[in-house]
């Protein structure tokens, strides 16, 4: 899995929790929540749906990991290639 | 205690005067008043057929609002499905209202839904989903408590209309819909709001676990053509069609309607709730006996005065004869009294049951029709009373009055009078 592998699992997930939102224009280096409306209850469903679809668990202290889509993919990938992914 | 009785209905008459300027509703059969009250006036249930969870298949009232007419998708994805239909009947009523909702002052205005219960569903949703998890609660939603906190439909509501006065629920069991009204008509009494909006509320065919305990209860309804599985007052009903819906009412002190020049629907013009005392299931027909009693004392009406009864039967055995047992304590020599039932068309909608039932009823201060209860094949003697609208609508002198009656567990009992504005 390639980080931009990761970062259409994650405008997946985004696109599932945010569904009016136009994703079709998100930078991948700024803020998911500079760009999207996006509170801290859609950023524990994108952890919850990490979770269920993929197995990746991200603890707390590293939420901030999640902030845009370039750090989900850096932050990410060990974890899903550690999953053999 | 007979002064005890005259002093509550001065006490009634000498508060601010109550009316509807608006309404809004969904139910299994319409999702507008027009036409809701065209098919009860034609005779056509809608009753559906679904898959209830571990149960299979089974009769129930499903609505088909615009889920995405007031809800951005998002909203509908968080929220509940009740919350999503208090909203559009929310939203609906508002605009029947005619009120200019960028001049209206959002703290005082007040919403009181009345609900038969509320949490189940989504409950049930997530013992399902982390059934998938080997019941592992990590994968339990993080919407959960938002979603069953018991104030969740009227929350909702605030939250997508702006509104900051207050909200909150009325747990009511079957009697939510009318209960929901005699909170809002009492709170504007007090002048705690100006506007409110209030009815009753129900997502309840989504929970299984209603199903079940009507189903072991005996209570649960049944017949090869869905649209005849609710037949109140017929000799074979069997039992209950559980239905979701939701009536939301705009109500307002009469001073301010006028004001603004509203469209006064009609007046609320008497109520009473009480409790049986007696048990948690089986009613009590002494008690709604002196419900309705009540209910006319403070409206200042004899039972001779009430044009329109509609009913709470829910097509049980038992409870439909004790509701006919009540309604024939009072409505003695009333040739002008009408008598009919909502449920046979839409089944029960449980807290939006009330709310629903009475709103089918209002366009008769208009019409002059009156709409029937359907489903009856063969009228169960114990249920027979003079003025039952059996089958097919009636047209009628006037209609000035509507008793709503609605009944529920633990012994709760409603009755709530409504007038043709204008009327003395």
């Amino acid at each position: 899995m390639t980080k931009d592998d990761i970062k259409q699992v994650v405008l997946d997930i985004i696109a599932d929790i945010a569904p009016d939102e136009d994703l079709t224009t998100v930078k991948p280096e700024v803020r998911l929540r500079d760009q999207l409306s996006l509170d801290s209850m859609d950023f524990l469903d994108i952890v919850m749906e990490l979770r269920k679809k993929h197995g990746i668990e991200v603890p707390e202290a590293d939420y901030v990991q999640l902030a845009s889509l370039d750090s989900c993919a850096n932050y990410l990938l060990p974890k899903f290639e550690a999953k053999g992914k | 205690m007979a002064s005890g009785h005259l002093m509550e209905g001065r006490q009634m008459s000498s508060k601010p005067r109550i009316v509807i300027t608006g309404l809004g509703l969904t139910a299994p059969n319409g999702n507008s008043l027009g036409e809701f009250r065209a098919n009860l006036l034609a005779g056509k249930a809608r009753i559906a057929v679904i898959d209830v969870r571990h149960m299979g298949k089974h009769p129930a009232g499903v609505c088909d609002f615009d889920t995405t007419k007031w809800q951005k998708r998002k909203e509908l994805r968080i929220g509940t499905r009740v919350g999503s239909i208090s909203i559009f009947c929310s939203r609906e009523a508002l605009g029947d209202s005619g009120l200019d909702w960028d001049k209206v002052d959002k703290s005082r205005v007040g919403v009181y839904l009345g609900i038969t219960e509320h949490g189940n569903v989504e409950t049930e949703n997530e013992i399902h989903n982390i059934s998938q998890f080997g019941n592992d609660t990590k994968y339990w939603t993080h919407h959960h408590n938002p979603r069953t906190v018991a104030n969740n439909p009227a929350g909702e509501v605030t939250m997508n209309m702006g509104i900051t006065g207050p909200h909150y629920t009325i747990g009511a069991a079957c009697a939510a819909g009318n209960a929901g009204l005699i909170q809002a008509a009492q709170m504007l009494q007090l002048g705690e709001v100006d506007i409110a909006f209030a009815g009753g509320v129900s997502e309840s065919i989504h929970t299984f676990g209603i199903f079940a305990g009507f189903k072991n209860q005996g209570a649960l309804g049944a017949h090869e053509d869905p649209t005849k599985a609710s037949r109140p007052f017929d000799k074979n009903r069997n039992g209950i069609v559980i239905s979701e819906g939701g009536a939301i009412y705009v109500l307002e002190r009469l001073d301010g309607a006028l004001a603004r020049g509203a469209r006064i629907i009609a007046e609320i013009a008497g109520w009473c709730i009480n409790s049986d005392a007696t048990d948690a299931v089986l009613p009590n027909p002494e008690r709604q006996t002196e419900c309705v009693h009540m209910a006319l004392k403070r409206a200042g009406m004899k039972p001779q005065d009430i044009h329109i009864v509609s009913t709470h039967a829910t097509a049980t055995a038992l409870g439909d004869i004790q509701e006919c047992t009540a309604l024939r304590n009072v409505f003695t020599d009333c040739p002008d009294t009408k008598i009919n039932n909502t449920k046979s068309f839409i089944g029960h909608c449980m807290g939006a049951a009330g709310a629903l039932e009475l709103a089918g009823n209002l366009p008769s201060f208009e019409d002059n029709w009156v709409h029937p209860t359907i489903n009856i094949d063969e009228l169960d003697p114990e249920c027979a009373m003079p003025g039952l609208v059996i089958n097919h609508p009636i047209k009628v002198a006037r209609v000035d009055t509507i008793l709503n009656n609605s009944f529920g567990m633990l012994g709760i009992n409603s009755a709530l009078i409504v007038k043709k504005y204008g009327v003395a």
